[in-house]
């Protein structure tokens, strides 16, 4: 048999019919719904007069325009509310499985999916949001889709799509203490540059990569979609198989073992063949921070923003328009610079382990009573589990306070937006002009460098606290 | 939704001439809290084309009577971000049922067509003549023909590609929904 690479194999064994010269038919085993880019797909489903095929192959939860205090009141936005309401009725009307707003399992569809155990190895997984890449970290082929295709979805648990050619990212070594999953991926997109991996479905491997948590490798393919990957995976292995076991939908008993022993067969074959691929070592990467307008615009904390004659020249006009947006300098060093927001949170950096991290950081230390700081927890369970091991309570003596869960100040989507002029260091994903609000400028980082931030009110090295 | 017939469309065009513009630029995050598809135009390039007060800002390309049309030409690596698809509506919207780039973003790609609006990627040396025609005289037009899979400018014609199953989509109007539903049976056998 020719030997397949992993993604190769998740996706051909849910072809169902591959378009001559086009598309395939892809089937999907989960698909994953929330507020926003939901309602018009209903809608035209309604239009066509047709049912949702697989109900029990959906799963929704409100989360991107949800607020994050006082959850238990009515959403005063009319708009807001209309939205969730809309999903209610729409998940109630075709028997969709919905943890509604105060739901116990309610959060970011990305941290809860993983952990109920929706998101299991080998599956096909998409979402009306790009950000679906997280639930890679499982081995599954998942990643976000438009709103007409969540409509293909509901109506025949299929989707039209062109394979992607496949790339695969190597990165071996250990990394350095006070380095993150979230500086890997930072690191490894600033090599590639914002549409570097556009066309491929990536998968990580190597030592760096084997070695980071399940929590660790979500933040890794949550961020594929940041170069431009369609998806990023990660071969299941004992690690996937520990965090897997025993979650609410996870197989159980005999069905485990079947289950187990089938996805251990997902890793890529010796002598695979990968259309392009890329090696970095572990050792070269140090905590990371952006400092442009794309998550492409990334440097190691110690670094500097380029200067003009190490931009390419074509892209000078962009690159310092970019700047200017932000209020910086070709050449500036990002070490000292004034921080006025530290928001910890979303589907990249709202786990427990993201959580912990924070702690371990402030603990004993207070908030710069400069900074405003939002914690945001990715799920209620997150919350829950957070208030369990006494890190809300260290947060709390530290000046910090936990918001409710929900995708918060990372779209600012509902009222958690960062003011115009101000200055965000975010664990979030995108530090797109006005992302995290009209204005406002966003500087992407790990949760160990926004809580060093948090608690001396400026840009700092992580490593120099612990 | 059905979609709308492309053949062949000659208009004049409007130059976006920034790279990398992303889904948050096309529609900000604050104005997907709609229900229906209807009116995302309104909002296209919000803040880029709005002050914070709500007045428009005269530099920006849309708010510009010199530059008008039906074809959006745009720097490389257009519509990376998110998948909302609310962009393509929005872009359709506002009335532009063409992109010219040297590059889009996956997903972008996917829903302006499913959405009836055709992303044409065209070489650098194409896209950068086409600024400078439009810079040199406003009323400059290109011609996108579907059917040939051109686009030309002046006379001068370059051949974009398009999945040849997608191009049918466009031409005859078809979406992949009635395609996909056409295909019940051979799914549910699949699934067995």
């Amino acid at each position: 048999m020719e030997p397949k690479t992993l993604f190769d194999k998740v996706w051909d064994a849910h072809v169902v019919e591959k378009i001559e010269g086009g598309p395939s038919v892809l089937y999907i085993d989960k698909h994953l719904i929330h507020e926003v880019t939901s309602p018009q797909a209903f809608a035209g489903l309604e239009s066509r007069g047709l049912k949702v095929f697989r109900p029990e192959k959906t799963v929704a939860t409100p989360d991107h325009n949800i607020p994050t205090v006082n959850q238990h009141l009515k959403i005063e936005d009319e708009l807001s509310r209309n939205q969730i309401e809309t999903l209610t009725a729409n998940c109630k009307k075709n028997d969709i499985t919905l943890y509604g707003l105060n739901h116990p399992k309610n959060g970011i569809v990305h941290v809860v999916g993983p952990e109920l155990g929706h998101t299991q190895p080998g599956m096909t997984m998409v979402c009306g949001d790009s950000h679906t890449s997280t639930h890679g970290a499982f081995g599954a082929v998942a990643f976000g889709i438009g709103t007409s295709e969540v409509e293909m979805v509901l109506a025949t648990q299929c989707i039209l799509q062109p394979k992607p050619k496949r790339m695969r990212i190597t990165i071996d070594g250990e990394l350095q203490k006070g380095v993150t999953a979230k500086d890997l991926t930072l690191y490894v997109i600033a090599q590639l540059g914002t549409g570097g991996a556009t066309g491929y479905f990536v998968e990580y491997a190597g030592s760096a990569v084997r070695n980071l948590t399940m929590e660790g490798r979500m933040t890794v393919c949550n961020m594929s979609i940041e170069m431009g990957a369609r998806g990023g995976m990660i071969a299941p292995d004992e690690t996937t198989f520990e965090y897997v076991k025993g979650r609410e939908f996870a197989p159980k008993g005999e069905d485990w073992d079947k289950a187990v022993a089938k996805w251990k067969e997902l890793k890529t074959d010796d002598g695979a063949v990968f259309d392009k691929e890329y090696t970095y070592k572990a050792e070269d990467i140090e905590p990371m921070l952006t400092y442009g307008t794309n998550p492409g615009m990334g440097t190691g904390i110690s670094g500097n923003i380029p200067r003009a004659e190490e931009v390419e020249a074509s892209e000078l006009p962009t690159f310092k328009k970019s700047l200017e947006y932000m209020g910086f300098g070709l050449g500036d060093k990002l070490l000292g610079k004034k921080v006025d927001y530290v928001f910890v949170g979303s589907c990249t950096n709202g786990r427990i382990e993201d959580l912990r991290m924070l702690a371990s950081l402030v603990k004993g230390k207070k908030k710069a009573d400069s900074v405003t700081a939002w914690i945001v927890p990715g799920s209620k369970q997150v919350e829950k589990q957070a208030q369990e091991e006494g890190l809300v309570e260290v947060l709390e003596e530290a000046g910090f306070e936990l918001r409710q869960p929900g995708c918060s100040a990372c779209l600012a989507m509902n009222d958690d937006k960062i003011p115009a002029g101000k200055y965000s260091v975010s664990t979030s994903n995108r530090n797109f002009e006005g992302r995290q609000g009209p204005g406002s400028r966003t500087l992407l980082a790990s949760p160990l460098t926004a809580a060093a931030a948090a608690v001396t009110g400026v840009i700092t090295d992580p490593r120099e606290l612990f | 939704m059905p979609i709308d017939k492309f053949t062949v469309l000659e208009s004049s065009y409007v130059p976006l001439p920034i790279e990398n513009v992303d889904t948050d630029q096309i529609i900000p995050a604050r104005f997907l809290k709609a229900t229906s598809r209807e009116g995302f135009g309104e909002n296209l390039f919000r803040d880029w084309r709005f002050a914070a007060d709500g007045s428009e800002n005269k530099d920006f390309v849309l708010n510009n009577p010199k530059y008008s049309g039906q074809i959006l030409v745009a720097g490389k690596n257009f519509g990376s971000g998110s998948s909302r698809e609310h962009a393509a509506w929005a872009v359709h919207d506002y009335g532009f049922k063409v992109v010219v780039s040297s590059f889009f973003a996956d997903i972008f790609r996917n829903n302006a067509l499913n959405n009836g609006v055709l992303p044409v990627v065209v070489s650098p040396e194409f896209l950068s003549k086409v600024f400078a025609a439009v810079e040199a005289d406003n009323s400059q037009k290109l011609v996108v023909d579907l059917e040939e899979q051109s686009i030309s400018l002046n006379g001068e014609k370059e051949e974009f590609e398009i999945n040849p199953y997608k191009k049918n989509c466009l031409l005859n109007g078809f979406d992949d929904i009635d395609y996909l539903l056409d295909k019940k049976e051979n799914i549910e056998e699949f699934e067995k």
